[in-house]
Formats: C-alpha cells, sequence, structure tokens
C-alpha cells in the first residue's frame, strides 16, 4: 500500500483557501489569473505568499497554475512572475506549454513542476516524457476511464493526480464566443461581464434536462460539464492503486457546497488509510454531498466507466 | 477582401530552408493525392491505417502509401503522414513499427501531436522527419524552441496565432513555420474540445470528432440566488426560493426569431493575403480538407500555386487576381474569414444563420484525351451532365474556359442524350484545347 494521497483543491481567495484547508485539503492550487486557466479566483504574488505561509503552518501545501497557452508578449513577464514566485516558497507549478517547464527549469528548478495538458494528458508514457523533462508529477485527463487509470500506475515513473470530483471543462476557445453571440443578435452586454459569475449556461436541442455553464475571461471562452464527476464510492480503486493526488474542483460552486465535498472526501480517505483491508463505504458521505447538490446537476461517474469509440 | 491593389510588404521574416514557401494540401485517398499533386501541391499530407485524426476518412494503406509516393516523385512532391492523435494506454504497443513501415514506405514526414509519438520517432526512425501537429496549440516562440530542440524541423502553430506573433516567433527561432491558410477551422483551440466525448461518447483527440461545435445551442442566464440549492431542507421551507424551481430559472438570452447560438466558425481563406503569408516567413502553406472533395482539392490548390507563383517570380508587380477569388469560391463551403492573422475573430467570424448550400459546383468530368486536329475530347464522367449544359474546364496554371456542352457521345459512337454512368468515357467538341487531367465543372 503506497502512501496517503493528497486531496487538492483550487481556490479563489485565501478566505477560501483558509475553509478549504480547514475542512481537510491537504494541497491548494491558485495563482494569478493572468496565467492560470480557469482558477476560481486571483491571486496577487502578495497573497500567494501569504497563502504560502498560512498553508505551510497548517501542513497544506501551495500549488501555482501556469496553465494558460501563452502567447509571446508573455513569455517576458513570465520570466519575472516565476522569478518572484520562487521567493514565496510555494510548493509547485502545474504547466503545460514546454515555455513555462523551460522557465521553471532556468530560474527556479528547486521548484517541483506538474504536467497538466488538460485533456491531452491521455498515457503514461507521455508523462514519462515529461517526467524525464523535469516534471514530477502528471495531471490525468478526465476523460480516461478506471482501468487506464489503474492500469497505467505501475508504469508510470512520476506521481499522478486525478480529479475525482466537480465539473470539467469541456471546450477551450481564444474566441469570445459569448460577445461574438450577443453582438450578432445586437443583444447589449449589460455591464460588459460574461464572466463566470455571469451564471450563463447553454442547452442542446436534443438534451434540455442538460445545463452547461460557459463564461468568458482573457483566456477566451470556456465551457464546462453539465454533470459533476463524483467518483466518492469508488475512491478506494484509486487509492489502491496508488494515485498520488485526488482533486477536487471548486469552480463555479458556492463555498458551503466546496466545504461539505472537501470534508466527506477527507472522512473517506481517512477511513481507508485508517484500515485499508476493513474498509467499507459509507452511504452517509454520499447523502452529505447530495443534499447540498444542485438539483439541475448529475452527479456523475464521468468518463469513468465509459467507453469511447472513436 | 481587396483586389487590384498594389501589396505593399509590411514584414520581413525569412524562411528557413525553402527558396520558394511550401504549398502542401490534403489527400484524403490516392486519387485525390493524384489530383493534389497535378494540380500544384509540393506536398501532401494523408492518414495511415492509426494513430489518425480522421478515422471515417478513406485511408490509406502502406502499399497505397508506397504507390503515392512513386506518384509524387514524378513531380518532386512529397508525401506526410499524419499520425496526430493523443495516444492512450492501448495505443502505445505498435507506435514504433508503424512509424519504420512509414518511413520503408517513402513517406518524407510525419505531422505529430502526442510528445511521446515525436519521442519514439526521433529516437527509433531518425530518418523520418517529424513536424509539430497544430493539435499541440504552440502559439509561442520558446515553446517553438523547445521542440526545435527536441529534434523537429517543423512546427505546424497553433492557428490562434498572427502574422506578426508569427513574424516574431521567426526572428527568434530557425525553424520551418507550417500555418493553415485555407478550409474549416476548430473554432477551440486545437485539442482542447471533447464535446464529441460528452455529447456522442466519440473521442476527439483519437479522430472520432462529431462535430458538435457546429450544432445549434440556446444561450440562458441562470436568475438562481447564488445560494438556492445550498440545501433542499432550507429551500423547501423558504417561500421566496420555492419560486426558483426547474425551468423558471432559465433566462433565456435570445428571442424566438434570433438565430441560435453556436461555436461554428467560418472556413479560413487567406487567398486575398498571400505576399504577407510570404513575407512574414511562412515556410508551408497548409489547406485543410482531407474529406474534402477532389473538386475542392483541385481548385484550391490551383489557385494558391498560382498566387504564390505570381508573387514568387515578380514580387513588385504582384496583383490578386479576382478570378482567383471566383475560383475559391467555387469550391466553398461556407463564407470565408481570415482566422486569427490579423485580429481576433468577432461576430463576423461565426455562422448564426442556417447554412447555405455547400460548394456551388460539381465536378462533372475528367479529360482523358484530346484530339488537336477534331477539337475532340474524352472526359471521363464524375457526375451526371447533358447536352445543352454550360460547363467549365479548367486546369494547372490556371488554364479556364466555359462553353456549353453540344452533341455527346460513348466511345463507340453512339450519340447519348446525357451521360449518366460513372467513370464513362464520352466524346465531344471542347470550345478550346484541353489537356490530360483538366478538369470540367458544372453548376449544382
Amino acid at each position: 500500500m503506497g502512501n496517503k494521497p493528497e486531496l487538492l483543491v483550487p481556490a479563489g481567495s485565501l478566505k477560501e483557501l483558509e475553509v478549504y484547508i480547514a475542512a481537510g485539503a491537504d494541497a491548494v492550487l491558485i495563482g494569478e489569473a493572468a496565467y492560470g486557466m480557469r482558477l476560481p479566483g486571483d491571486f496577487s504574488l502578495v497573497d500567494i505568499a501569504k497563502a504560502a505561509t498560512y498553508a505551510h503552518e497548517h501542513k497544506a501545501k501551495i500549488y501555482v497554475s501556469i496553465t494558460k497557452l501563452l502567447h509571446n508578449e508573455q513569455l517576458e513577464e513570465l520570466r519575472h512572475y516565476v522569478t518572484e514566485l520562487a521567493k514565496t516558497g510555494i510548493d509547485g507549478i502545474q504547466f503545460g506549454d514546454p515555455a513555462v517547464l523551460q522557465t521553471v527549469r532556468e530560474i527556479a528548478p528547486q521548484i517541483p513542476l506538474h504536467w497538466n495538458a488538460e485533456m491531452t494528458s491521455t498515457n503514461y508514457s507521455t508523462a514519462n516524457y515529461w517526467g524525464t523533462k523535469g516534471a514530477s508529477r502528471v495531471v490525468l485527463a478526465r476523460e480516461l476511464n478506471m482501468d487506464e487509470i489503474t492500469d497505467m500506475q505501475p508504469m508510470l515513473k512520476i506521481e499522478s493526480e486525478v480529479q475525482v470530483h466537480g465539473m470539467t471543462n469541456i471546450y477551450h476557445s481564444k474566441r469570445r464566443l459569448v460577445l461574438s453571440y450577443m453582438t450578432h443578435q445586437g443583444r447589449p452586454v449589460d455591464g460588459g461581464s460574461l464572466d463566470k459569475d455571469r451564471g450563463l449556461f447553454l442547452i442542446e436541442a436534443e438534451r434540455p434536462d442538460e445545463k452547461y455553464p460557459i463564461y468568458e475571461d482573457a483566456n477566451g471562452t470556456h465551457i464546462m460539464s453539465s454533470d459533476d464527476i463524483c467518483i466518492l464510492e469508488d475512491l478506494h480503486m484509486l487509492m489502491a492503486a496508488g494515485v498520488g493526488s485526488f482533486k477536487i474542483e471548486t469552480l463555479l460552486k458556492p463555498l458551503k457546497y466546496n466545504e461539505t465535498v472537501i470534508r466527506t472526501y477527507r472522512q473517506a480517505i481517512d477511513a481507508y488509510f485508517q484500515d485499508p483491508e476493513n474498509y467499507e463505504f459509507d452511504d452517509a458521505w454520499i447523502e452529505n454531498i447530495r443534499r447540498v447538490q444542485d438539483p439541475e446537476r448529475e452527479l456523475s461517474f464521468g468518463f469513468f466507466y465509459k467507453e469511447q469509440v472513436y | 477582401m481587396q483586389t487590384a491593389e498594389r501589396h505593399i510588404p509590411k514584414y520581413t521574416g525569412k524562411r528557413s530552408r525553402l527558396d520558394k514557401p511550401e504549398l502542401l494540401a490534403p489527400a484524403g485517398n490516392l486519387e485525390k493525392l493524384k489530383f493534389a499533386i497535378h494540380y500544384g501541391a509540393d506536398a501532401v499530407y494523408i492518414g495511415g491505417q492509426k494513430y489518425g485524426l480522421r478515422s471515417n476518412a478513406d485511408n490509406f494503406s502502406f502499399e497505397e502509401m508506397r504507390e503515392g509516393v512513386e506518384f509524387a516523385k514524378k513531380y518532386g512532391a512529397k508525401v506526410f503522414v499524419a499520425t496526430n492523435i493523443y495516444a492512450h494506454n492501448e495505443d502505445l504497443d505498435g507506435i514504433k513499427e508503424y512509424l519504420q513501415n512509414l518511413y520503408d514506405a517513402g513517406i518524407s514526414a510525419v505531422i505529430v501531436a502526442d510528445p511521446i509519438i515525436v519521442d519514439t520517432a526521433r529516437r527509433e526512425v531518425p530518418g523520418l522527419e517529424v513536424h509539430l501537429s497544430t493539435q499541440q496549440s504552440t502559439v509561442n516562440w520558446q515553446a517553438v524552441k523547445f521542440w526545435k530542440e527536441e529534434g523537429l524541423p517543423r512546427v505546424v502553430l497553433g492557428r490562434e496565432t498572427s502574422l506578426e506573433e508569427i513574424e516574431e516567433i521567426k526572428r527568434h527561432v530557425d525553424v520551418e513555420i507550417e500555418a493553415f491558410i485555407h478550409g474549416a477551422m476548430c473554432s477551440s483551440y486545437s485539442g482542447r474540445c471533447v464535446l464529441s466525448n460528452h455529447f456522442t461518447d466519440r473521442d476527439s483527440n483519437r479522430g472520432g470528432c462529431c462535430q458538435s461545435c457546429r450544432w445549434k445551442y440556446d444561450l440562458f442566464e441562470d436568475s438562481r440566488p447564488e445560494e438556492s440549492w445550498i440545501s433542499e431542507e432550507e429551500a423547501m421551507g423558504d417561500p421566496v426560493l420555492q419560486q426558483f424551481q426547474l425551468g423558471v430559472n432559465q433566462l433565456p438570452l435570445f428571442e424566438e426569431q434570433d438565430n441560435a447560438f453556436t461555436m461554428g466558425s467560418k472556413d479560413l481563406c487567406m487567398i486575398g493575403h498571400v505576399p504577407d503569408l510570404i513575407d512574414v516567413g511562412v515556410d508551408s502553406f497548409k489547406i485543410e480538407g482531407r474529406m474534402k472533395s477532389i473538386h475542392y482539392v483541385a481548385t484550391v490548390v490551383n489557385v494558391y500555386r498560382q498566387a504564390i507563383d505570381s508573387y514568387m517570380a515578380d514580387p513588385d508587380n504582384y496583383v490578386l487576381k479576382p478570378e482567383w477569388i471566383e475560383e475559391i469560391n467555387k469550391a466553398a463551403n461556407r463564407p470565408l474569414n481570415t482566422g486569427f492573422f490579423y485580429d481576433t475573430p468577432d461576430h463576423e467570424d461565426h455562422i448564426y444563420e442556417p447554412e447555405e448550400k455547400a460548394a456551388p459546383y460539381d465536378f462533372a468530368g475528367l479529360v482523358m484525351e484530346y484530339d488537336e486536329a477534331t477539337g475532340m475530347a474524352i472526359i471521363q464522367q464524375r457526375n451526371h451532365f447533358k447536352p445543352g449544359q454550360e460547363v467549365e474546364f479548367f486546369g494547372p496554371g490556371g488554364t479556364f474556359f466555359k462553353q456549353t456542352v453540344g452533341q455527346i457521345w460513348d466511345e463507340q459512337g453512339n450519340e447519348l442524350d446525357a451521360a449518366r454512368h460513372p467513370l464513362q468515357r464520352v466524346k465531344f467538341k471542347v470550345d478550346q484545347p484541353v489537356s490530360y487531367f483538366d478538369m470540367m465543372r458544372k453548376k449544382k
């Protein structure tokens, strides 16, 4: 049996971070919105430093997301950002772009690197390739199934992170699609905001019960899944396989909801590691989550048990 | 789109290896490969039986690849293979053998997205060139430099890159840059879309894309108070929250007569800006469309071939010919735009209106033989046509004329009221000389 996996959650503010750590998070993902992708909030460098201090006092870790698809104009500022991040004592940087990997390796080689290519981190061999380039963790694609995830664990030379709860991104464009559509209609964009707080969603004609959240930010347009992954009932399979980190996505959820979910997964992880042989799933755990779940969003196993064709 | 204006150079990029930019065309099968090359492509890209992103296409066997490579050689052209899936564990076995087989078949380069396929190709089949696929969404020079240092002579940029950014990339890195210049586009960052996976369980990054971005959607705003679904018990007891039932909270952001929301993009077309692309230093001009028709590929390749040759021959006196634009429009499946080359696409760059009928012309016949003495041509039927119909003949280099079909005969000399049978050889008199492999099209 391996080590106890980490419970990782993104936080949008220092207040959220404190609540999530109190609820049982071992690590918190944050960052400046200018470099991160789909973070629940924007952290300044000053707040990142405060977050690191606070987290370390509470035996938690801080990772910073630099997973934006960077254009030329940001490369110079990126060097400055990484230089400053190195002074904050953070415990890791998530990257997708090789430019970020190179910059961190050059300026702050002591900071661990987590490779996160969103829907395209799909096999152990590519993860190991990034391992040879300096990555110590792979954030696996949400489109993998349980067998793919568990079967690859022995083959992985670096640690793996798996999203176990919450919504996922299903489409990302640099285009401003909502603004374009509203302009096309001649509809004013009230207050100019089409961001994640606006509560926008899409419905496709043949799927009237499924609401797909959509929002715009500096990275373009994001469309999110209509269901929330919840693998709680089968978390033990991922724990037994040796997955290193479990991520709960907090994006577009109220604080109270996230707090409940984190606390529940904490209970399940602790119960398993107290006595893996005799671990039993407690139905009360899933009930805790169901009680706070948005009734319009299904709790699902995501792609964990789906057969995909191509 | 500007026409007869003189081109004033704005960019000063440098191409890496090639004296002249390469025109790279899609070839969905062996026949399309032959047309693409005959009509002026310097290179074609095809799909093999595995690891490609067009699982529905008529992909090439190794035997067909060898035949394609032989054909290409006669024209001094090259054949590339798209090997651009993101592999899952189960796909890993056999990559090396597959790449070796491609190399043995005479393939010049593979177009690859997954770094493990890049790495395997570099280590195991060093003679095979590796080009980084647009699926990697590479949009900055440092990432380009990384891939160059990994041994890649060419990077296909993400379609989100502007001309200015390409110029800057070329300034920083001495590497071949390939850019899509014509055809349909993912409106997402390539590879960053799993709509197909969610809607139909088809894996978009392994060739199963069902183009959900072109479906119609309704846009709503959630009008529930933020915490209304925090606790059902709480909500049950709260008369204010009671009114926010399912359905009631969906505030539509459209009127009944409005067009639906969609992510579908207009198609890319840079025929009006070939000099800019050349000046900026794009090494390879890539046309999208392995699923497109022979008529499409031949027409589009033919036009870009003429524009590139014309600008390279005499940049100072280059003029965009109106007939090039007319030709492009005859093959166009959708409204056209310039993608991200000049600016981020906006409301005029997406297709909200119902789509008009695709490409208004059909490939009607292929010239097999021409008798100068009699002016008679033998045409292989590719679509129904009959006497009295207006048709257009065109060939490589821009030869073009219109005529009305007169009497037609089969090869035995029997007069026909129409050319009905696919691949049937028929004879009729043409108004101007034609050559083997010239094409005849008619309005739909």
